[in-house]
């Protein structure tokens, strides 16, 4: 663009500024859609609750001291990473293919708002109703389904780090495949079923070492199965890593697969998202 | 680019789609401080035009220049100086009216009052009602106050005041002229020519993607077809006759009848039966209606 003089020029800073007044509005408008609450924040708090009055009876092994592995503790980790994902990828891939066809992302495209403050706006609302959706079912489950929670610190810094890669993770994703529906009406067609066969080959509402090997292997490709196992290894006893496919918690292999799948998302991101598809 | 330079240039601007012209060859200015309203019936070209000026759609040939800048190429601080009212909105508008305005306020380096706006568009006592429990009209003023909350040099104003009843759309005009008189541009379209002839300074009717006439709101069509209409019924008859001398030919009728005629009155065409007579001579077939 050539150099023109413009009466008041934008100030510095402004897109990290306007981020985090996104992020306010964004996080206001979440909790004011009745549907997203229910169907993206609470779900995996009534999935646990399901699981752990269903399976109430049953046991799912014994920690090293002998102590008794109940559905709630054992469930607790795959809920969080089934969290992650649909705060994530399912909220905003549905969200913003929505915004895009009801004229929202037209209306910021003729505003001098950065697409980057946009972005931050996208991912502070998810890494805020992530956070939440954790607390409360960390809490949940530890108050109400008596779950014993870790007390090494070093658990509670693996969570730190599996939950922010996570969550950033699969916000990117999210906003990379909200290009993919051609209506916002189609959006919850097209992407609800992606996130529900990624929960299910990952190791969230079935055992993971219980699948076959071919769908273990076209599972790891993808990173919820490292999310659901980076959180296995912070709330689940020690004792269980050897059930694991490779016998470990592998953390080094969940932050390398869930790392280059924030890179490859970001590179999406970056070629793809457009406020509006010119001459449509 | 100095201030004597038109705020919009536009030359022989042409969209395509396939083999299909949109536009075919459009050139007009816009001066600063002018309100230029662009007139046409559906799918003459002028949410084409005025998509392109925006920067939302990329022209096929042709060249067209923006406060300066090429509307393709506009950045932030272009942006930061215009004001956009598309001409369809259909968000969810799961905040007030009062949020919205005070959230996009912050996207712009000088802008206006928050309430001072919402009183400007008569929402004072919906300001804290969600956007999506507005009615249809009152939505649009939303739009339309977002569209000036960051003090536009060049307002685009696309079939504004769909939806509004007659008493808010006198209420717009009154807002409109307020902004003319800060030295806003202004480009709107619009389909009622009522609006046209009171904002607008200057008129370009469009048709079939091109311009079939374009100047002052008061001289367009020509001295020809503003030719008063005298009518007047006459033994059961309506009769009329356009004369350039309306009052010798009323006091001829009246003289020839001996008595008051009946039914006699003197019509000046208005803007919208000159834009309608313009349009039915350029356009005998709608077969455009359907192409975009």
């Amino acid at each position: 663009m050539t150099a023109i003089a413009t009466p008041t020029p934008l100030p510095a800073g402004r897109t990290l500024r306007l981020g985090a007044s996104r992020i306010r509005y964004e996080v206001k408008t979440y909790f004011r859609q009745g549907d997203a609450v229910f169907f993206t924040f609470l779900f995996p708090l009534v999935m646990l609750t399901i699981f752990s009055v269903a399976f109430s009876e049953q046991s799912f092994g014994t920690d090293a001291d002998g102590n008794n592995v109940n559905a709630a503790e054992y469930y607790l980790p795959a809920m969080l990473a089934a969290g992650l994902l649909l705060s994530g990828l399912q909220n905003l891939g549905v969200d913003i293919a929505g915004e895009k066809s009801d004229g929202t992302l037209k209306r910021f495209g003729g505003t001098p708002l950065p697409v980057m403050s946009y972005f931050i706006g996208k991912i502070g609302q998810v890494l805020v109703t992530g956070l939440l959706q954790a607390a409360l079912l960390i809490g949940v489950a530890a108050i109400v389904f008596r779950v014993s929670l870790p007390t090494a610190s070093e658990n509670w810094l693996t969570f730190a780090w599996v939950f922010l890669l996570g969550v950033i993770t699969s916000a990117v994703l999210g906003i990379a495949v909200s290009g993919i529906p051609r209506t916002g009406k189609s959006a919850t067609a097209v992407i609800i079923p992606i996130a529900l066969v990624l929960q299910f080959i990952s190791g969230v509402y079935l055992s993971f070492a219980q699948l076959p090997e071919w769908l273990q292997n076209v599972a790891s490709i993808f990173p919820l199965k490292w999310m659901a196992q980076g959180m296995r290894a912070v709330f689940l006893p020690s004792n269980y890593e050897s059930a694991e496919v490779g016998g470990s918690w592998d953390l080094a292999t969940v932050a390398l697969v869930t790392g280059v799948w924030l890179v490859i998302g970001l590179v999406v991101c970056r070629l793809t998202f457009r406020w509006i598809r010119k001459d449509s | 680019m100095t201030s004597t330079d038109p705020v919009v240039s536009v030359r022989e601007l042409r969209k395509t789609y396939g083999k299909f012209a949109a536009l075919d060859g459009v050139s007009f200015d816009i001066e600063r401080g002018e309100t230029f309203a662009l007139l046409g019936p559906n799918g003459a070209g002028k949410s084409t035009t005025i998509e392109i000026l925006e920067g939302y759609r990329d022209r096929s040939s042709g060249e067209a220049s923006v406060l300066g800048v090429d509307p393709g190429k506009g950045g932030l601080d272009w942006k930061a100086r215009l004001g956009i009212v598309l001409q369809s909105t259909g968000e969810s508008g799961n905040v007030t009216v009062r949020e919205q305005l005070a959230h996009f306020a912050g996207y712009y380096a000088n802008s206006r009052d928050v309430d001072e706006i919402i009183a400007a568009v008569g929402l004072e006592e919906k300001s804290k009602t969600l956007i999506r429990k507005l009615s249809g009209g009152q939505r649009r003023r939303v739009d339309v106050a977002l569209g000036i909350i960051g003090r536009p040099e060049l307002l685009f104003l696309d079939e504004p005041t769909t939806g509004f009843d007659p008493e808010s759309r006198r209420q717009f005009w009154q807002l409109i002229r307020s902004l003319k008189s800060e030295g806003t541009t202004i480009l709107l379209t619009t389909h009622y020519l009522d609006e046209a002839a009171q904002l607008g300074d200057r008129a370009g009717i469009i048709a079939g993607g091109t311009l079939i006439d374009i100047g002052r709101i008061h001289e367009i069509g020509g001295t020809e077809a503003r030719i008063p209409l005298v009518r007047w019924r006459e033994n059961g008859v309506l009769r009329e006759e356009r004369t350039s001398e309306p009052g010798r030919v009323v006091a001829s009728i009246v003289d020839r009848l001996g008595a008051e005629p009946d039914d006699l009155e003197i019509v000046r065409p208005s803007l919208e039966d000159i834009y309608l007579g313009l349009v039915a001579t350029h356009e005998p077939a709608r077969e455009l209606e359907n192409a975009l």
